[in-house]
């Protein structure tokens, strides 16, 4: 227990981890105000001047159609050009998509909180990496080994005291960003369709989100641990963005492989947080007399993307740890 | 006395493309218990590798160690506790003060908090704990590292260059340093360069080349079992000492000049000495044993002593073959 209060001391008092969590602090509330300044309340006037807007569009619309078809069917013209004409409807003016920007809770919010998670789970990275890296560089882990020779206990320790402190930054985070947007809701936009069902569906996104967050923190300490250093951390996912999302991505996309999408990590990110993603193949085409052709399709589901998120939580860590009981500490 | 470290045989082998090296071959220790004992070794020979090997940071190939009686590494964890060390460089957290860095090992380690301040105290960094180690100079950083193995309040010292940095005044604190601790029933261990350092603090040494133990015992036995058997020869005022020197070397001495005196370096038998010269009627005012220092008998142990013309390489230290005396 002492260990575990003297890294979670450790990592709190060191200024990296306070410097980015202070950055992340600011870069969410400028979200957060950002959409409170983008968004309103939609009330009777908002959607009297979106009718009448889409009214004077309609109308923009039809005297120009009227006009040309004049032009087309005069002595001289070519009447085969009024052919293709379309007549505008009201229908093509509907009022709300004029009317503005409203935050809906339930619609927008989800996309919210996949913002917070990433963003945490990109701080947790680099945190993570950092606090076990530097501790290598530094000389810090050889000196803890000569206080506590018990090697995968010390490096199991810290990586807890990781874990815990970004849970429960992930929770609070949570929680203050549910509730600000709670607001931002109420006064720029509705909170009217939320029922038990969907805040229930918006708490087990945001605990995928603490699991993204989670796992993130644990590849980037694993990493660093495995190369001693927090920029193998990093070089390792520099390497993987360029290798997996711009390198593999373009041969994929040239050699034409079906769902080539499925090999790219933010698919699978989308996939854990949203529930699912539906992937189309284009090339493709199922015909059928009701629905015409249909492009074959691929489901990712969360518990595929959750499995993915496991095997790599696992492979790492474990790499991690088994290095650490095995390798020379010089 | 009891054995408080006991190194037998141990063994460490590299492995790399370029081939096999052996860190440790065979290598033995013992360190008597409230002793300051030296640990020497010219840069390469495994000094390090013993000390990490010993503490648990590298896993050797073979060989047994105790500390204060127990097997390690297999228990360490039993033992960690009474051993304080420092290993090579002390390095940091620059941007943590003395206090915190301290009191973050005290809590890992399960230290009284008093501990702190009073080993920041012991090694005159009170005045600074609060600052960030970062502005610290070596000395400062070495104290400090001295501070973190004193905190625990070892049975075993173990310290790696702890004079590194030093200004003279701090080497003299951390002698007097070391041989109170030595005196308070601590067992210290010190690997060091400064062999001056070494020959006054400690009681005992163990001299370490090309990962054996070529010398241990107390110093004073070290010096007498390597003292050289060069003699030195000063003759009557006003008598020819070329023709001496000349006929010396005729009876395979190896003779150097001095100004006013030159010295035998083999003289395994310095009666040969007076007895050739009074053969020819020169008779000798003096002759003395030359007096060996710790230096010299470590440079003799481990092939180091710079040869003229030639750049020695730092793996270039061997296992000194013993050499014969002139006259014996």
């Amino acid at each position: 227990m002492s260990l575990y209060t003297a890294e979670t001391k450790r990592l709190t008092k060191r200024r990296f981890t306070r410097l980015f969590l202070l950055g992340t602090t600011l870069i969410l509330l400028a979200i957060a105000a950002g959409m409170f300044f983008t968004n309103e309340k939609v009330g009777p006037s908002q959607i009297a001047s979106a009718q009448a807007q889409a009214q004077q569009d309609f109308q923009r619309a039809t005297e120009q159609y009227q006009r040309d078809q004049a032009a087309c069917q005069a002595p001289g013209a070519n009447p085969a050009s009024c052919e293709g004409m379309y007549q505008p409807t009201q229908d093509d003016f509907q009022a709300q998509w004029y009317m503005p920007p409203t935050f809906d809770f339930r619609e927008n919010f989800p996309d919210m909180v996949t913002t917070l998670a990433a963003l945490l789970a990109l701080v947790a990275f680099i945190v993570g990496a950092s606090f076990v890296g530097a501790e290598w560089s530094s000389g810090g882990m050889m000196n803890l080994l000569l206080w506590r020779p018990q090697r995968l206990q010390v490096l199991g320790t810290k990586l807890l005291a990781l874990l815990v402190l970004f849970t429960v930054l992930t929770v609070v985070y949570s929680a203050i960003w549910t509730g600000i947007f709670v607001g931002i809701a109420e006064a720029r936009g509705t909170t009217d369709s939320m029922t038990s069902g969907a805040w229930q569906s918006i708490a087990l996104m945001e605990l995928r989100g603490l699991a993204l967050v989670l796992v993130a923190a644990a590849i980037g300490f694993g990493l660093a641990s495995l190369g001693r250093h927090t920029a193998m951390a990093l070089g390792v996912t520099i390497g993987a963005v360029i290798v997996f999302q711009f390198g593999l991505g373009t041969v994929l996309s040239l050699a034409k492989v079906k769902f080539a999408e499925a090999y790219l990590i933010p698919v699978w990110m989308i996939a854990w947080m949203d529930k699912e993603i539906k992937l189309e193949d284009y090339n493709s085409c199922n015909y059928s007399s009701a629905g015409g052709c249909q492009p074959d399709s691929l489901t990712l589901t969360w518990p595929m993307a959750g499995g993915l998120l496991a095997g790599i939580f696992v492979l790492i860590v474990g790499a991690s740890m088994w290095a650490m009981r095995s390798r020379d500490i010089t | 006395m009891t054995a408080v470290l006991e190194i037998a045989g141990l063994q460490k082998t590299y492995r790399s493309r370029k081939g096999v090296r052996r860190a440790l071959d065979g290598f033995d220790m013992v360190v008597e218990a409230g002793q300051v004992h030296g640990f020497l070794g010219p840069n390469g020979s495994g000094k390090t590798t013993t000390l990490r090997t010993l503490l648990g940071l590298i896993t050797p190939n073979g060989g047994r160690m105790a500390i204060l009686g127990r097997e390690v590494p297999a228990h360490l964890s039993e033992v960690a506790g009474q051993v304080g060390a420092i290993v090579e460089s002390p390095q940091f957290f620059g941007n943590f003060t003395a206090q915190d860095t301290l009191s973050l090992l005290a809590e890992a380690g399960d230290v009284r908090k008093e501990r702190v301040t009073a080993v920041l105290e012991l090694v005159g960094l009170r005045d600074r704990a609060k600052d960030r180690v970062k502005t610290y100079s070596l000395g400062m950083k070495q104290r400090l590292a001295v501070a973190s193995a004193l905190l625990k309040e070892p049975k075993l010292l173990i310290l790696d260059e702890p004079a590194n940095g030093l200004d003279p005044g701090g080497i003299r604190e951390m002698r007097s340093l070391m041989r109170n601790l030595a005196e308070s029933g601590m067992t210290v261990v010190l690997s060091s360069h400064i062999l001056g350092e070494i020959q006054l603090i400690c009681d005992s040494v163990t001299i370490i080349s090309a990962g054996r133990r070529v010398a241990a015992g107390s110093v004073a036995d070290v010096l007498a079992s390597h003292t050289s058997s060069g003699v030195k020869v000063r003759l009557e005022p006003g008598v020819d000492m070329r023709g001496a020197v000349e006929l010396l070397r005729a009876n395979g001495a190896q003779v150097t000049v001095e100004h006013d005196h030159f010295t035998v370096g083999n003289a395994g038998n310095p009666a040969q000495i007076t007895r050739i010269l009074a053969e020819r009627e020169i008779y000798v005012s003096e002759l003395t044993p030359t007096a060996a220092d710790l230096e010299s008998v470590f440079l003799q142990l481990t092939g180091t002593a710079p040869v003229e013309g030639r750049n020695r390489q730092v793996d270039q230290s061997a296992v000194a073959a013993p050499t014969g005396g002139w006259g014996q």
